[in-house]
């Protein structure tokens, strides 16, 4: 083994040790917990896990954010595919502003918006749904669901479009037929990375949401100050939020890593 | 080439609909409150420019500001070499490589509120892993809840912890994406490693660098959720970042005009540096 390949060694292990303390609370009792340091669990237990399961307060948490999160990456993709198409291919009176300015969005702090976002959401009646958290997490989102996909439609050739034109294909049954099978790699990374930085947000969705559509991760941070101090619960019920990432990134892993270095810039 | 076609305006319609209900609308509400000032009752009054004043020269805001360069500029000069170094080492084929992506991208899809309390389970004094090790096992003193730079060090190490990764991948798919052929002309003309890396590599990473230093840069800048998890700024104010001071005028003192105006004041500062970087990266491609 060459001494280079100890570096992502190294920090992988760096990566996991806080991980694997998570883990080893989430199978811990309170009272061990609280009573001492230990390497490992010494009484190992389930009733965490099974205190979530059980509760629904706690387990709609996880409905909740996976409908809301699920909602944005269709609608992003949606959005953001025949606008990455019109940046690809099509020059138009200020598109390269237009692109700027989406990119701006993503520099807002949420914590600036926070307020705003409320008393939008409110005025229009949608306060506390997961159509909402949804649509707000598109600020983000779709800017950068276009940015990667137009940097996979730029790299697909454009005698493809010229040729389903002369075949007599419309174009939606260009577009959908044989256009976005051309990019499904792109629109891959996009929906992962529409998945992503909806999962992990959570100013906006707690800030929009109160009782029905309230996300996992708000809920934990109501247990953590209100039932005293239960790390043990809370340990699990962070343990549980890594699980649909990391299934999530299992399917696209091959993918991940060229995603942003097609973009444009 | 691209061609001349006005419907690009027709498709990037629904974009440009949802974006601007969601950015212009809070936008225009947050503007609207910097320039009035209210008591309460939904009453509200004209109060010009008086804020944006107020702000500039508040030396809280001048400290809050202040921590915030630092820990921006702390964690890019940490961050872009280590991942740089990192991707530089990754194998570059094999059976390894997934599981390293995977491994590595872990971290990424953590919700940030998770990854605030996972480090603080992990720092614990007395039963947190780290926090024991460094106690028991070496000795050191180590409270993040009465130690600033005890917190100042953890924040950083929480930062690098959760976003080398992104560094990491966005340089691997930069170093992926050179044919063999340049490493190969490269070894005949006998080339060191670092000759190499200087004119080799460093071009090719250049763009996905550029992406990564921006993303970088303005995610670290708007950070709230994970430092507010694990210090809740403190101790005292030594880990209030911008955005948790915004936090605390507008919903904790509820100070709406201040707040607003302390808004766009953060909002213009990293418009104006991501478009310096942008601009000037991007500058030799045209």
């Amino acid at each position: 083994m060459r001494p280079r390949s100890l570096v992502p060694i190294l920090y992988i292990l760096f990566l996991l040790l806080p991980i694997y303390w998570l883990v080893a609370m989430s199978f811990k009792t309170t009272n061990e917990i609280l009573g001492g340091f230990s390497l490992f669990p010494q009484e190992f237990t389930l009733d965490n896990y099974t205190a979530i399961f059980t509760d629904p307060s706690w387990y709609w948490g996880y409905i909740n954010s996976i409908i809301y999160v699920s909602l944005n990456t269709v609608i992003s993709l949606a959005a953001a595919l025949p606008a990455a198409y019109a940046f690809s291919r099509y020059r138009f009176i200020g598109d390269k502003h237009l692109f700027f300015w989406l990119l701006t969005n993503r520099m807002a702090p949420a914590a600036v918006f926070a307020l705003p976002f409320f008393q939008l959401y409110s005025s229009v009646g949608l306060f506390d749904t997961h159509l909402a958290v949804a649509l707000a997490h598109c600020l983000f989102n779709i800017p950068l669901a276009v940015w990667i996909l137009e940097g996979f439609m730029s790299g697909v050739p454009k005698e493809l479009d010229e040729t389903a034109y002369v075949d007599g294909y419309s174009f939606p049954r260009f577009f959908i037929t044989i256009f976005i099978p051309a990019i499904k790699a792109g629109v891959g990374v996009a929906a992962f990375f529409c998945f992503m930085f909806s999962w992990v947000e959570l100013l906006l969705a707690k800030t929009l949401t109160a009782v029905e559509a309230k996300p996992i991760a708000a809920t934990m941070t109501r247990t953590a100050s209100s039932a005293g101090y239960e790390l043990g619960l809370l340990a699990a019920a962070g343990v549980l939020t890594i699980i649909p990432g990391a299934i999530v990134i299992y399917f696209v892993r091959n993918y991940i890593a060229k995603g942003f270095a097609l973009g444009r810039v | 080439m691209r061609t001349e076609n006005q419907r690009g305006w027709l498709f990037v319609l629904p974009v440009l609909v949802l974006v601007a209900f969601n950015a212009l609308v809070p936008l225009m509400t947050v503007v609207n409150y910097s320039v009035q000032e209210t008591f309460g009752n939904n009453q509200f009054f004209w109060a010009g420019l008086r804020w944006f004043e107020e702000i500039l020269r508040s030396e809280r805001f001048h400290a809050s500001l202040g921590r915030q360069l630092l820990f921006t500029v702390t964690i890019l000069i940490i961050e872009v070499p280590l991942g740089v170094a990192i991707a530089l080492a990754m194998p570059r084929q094999g059976l390894w490589v997934p599981v390293c992506l995977v491994l590595m991208a872990l971290p990424l899809l953590i919700p940030w509120n998770v990854v605030g309390a996972m480090w603080n389970i992990f720092t614990l004094p007395d039963i947190g892993l780290l926090g024991y090790a460094l106690n028991n096992t070496l000795g050191i003193d180590y409270n993040m809840t009465q130690s600033p730079v005890a917190a100042w060090i953890t924040v950083i190490v929480m930062d690098v912890w959760h976003w080398t990764s992104l560094v990491v991948l966005l340089a691997y798919a930069g170093l992926i994406s050179i044919p063999e052929a340049y490493y190969q002309a490269a070894k005949i003309d006998g080339a060191s490693n670092w000759s190499v890396f200087r004119y080799i590599q460093l071009p090719k990473m250049k763009r996905v660098l550029t992406i990564a230093i921006l993303l970088r840069f303005m995610d670290s800048f708007n950070i709230y959720t994970e430092p507010f998890v694990l210090t809740g700024g403190g101790p005292g104010n030594s880990t209030t970042l911008l955005s948790i001071d915004l936090v605390k005028v507008a919903l904790g003192q509820f100070d709406l005009g201040p707040a607003a105006a302390m808004s766009l004041i953060y909002f213009a500062i990293t418009l104006a540096v991501s478009w310096l970087f942008y601009t000037l990266m991007t500058r030799d491609d045209q």
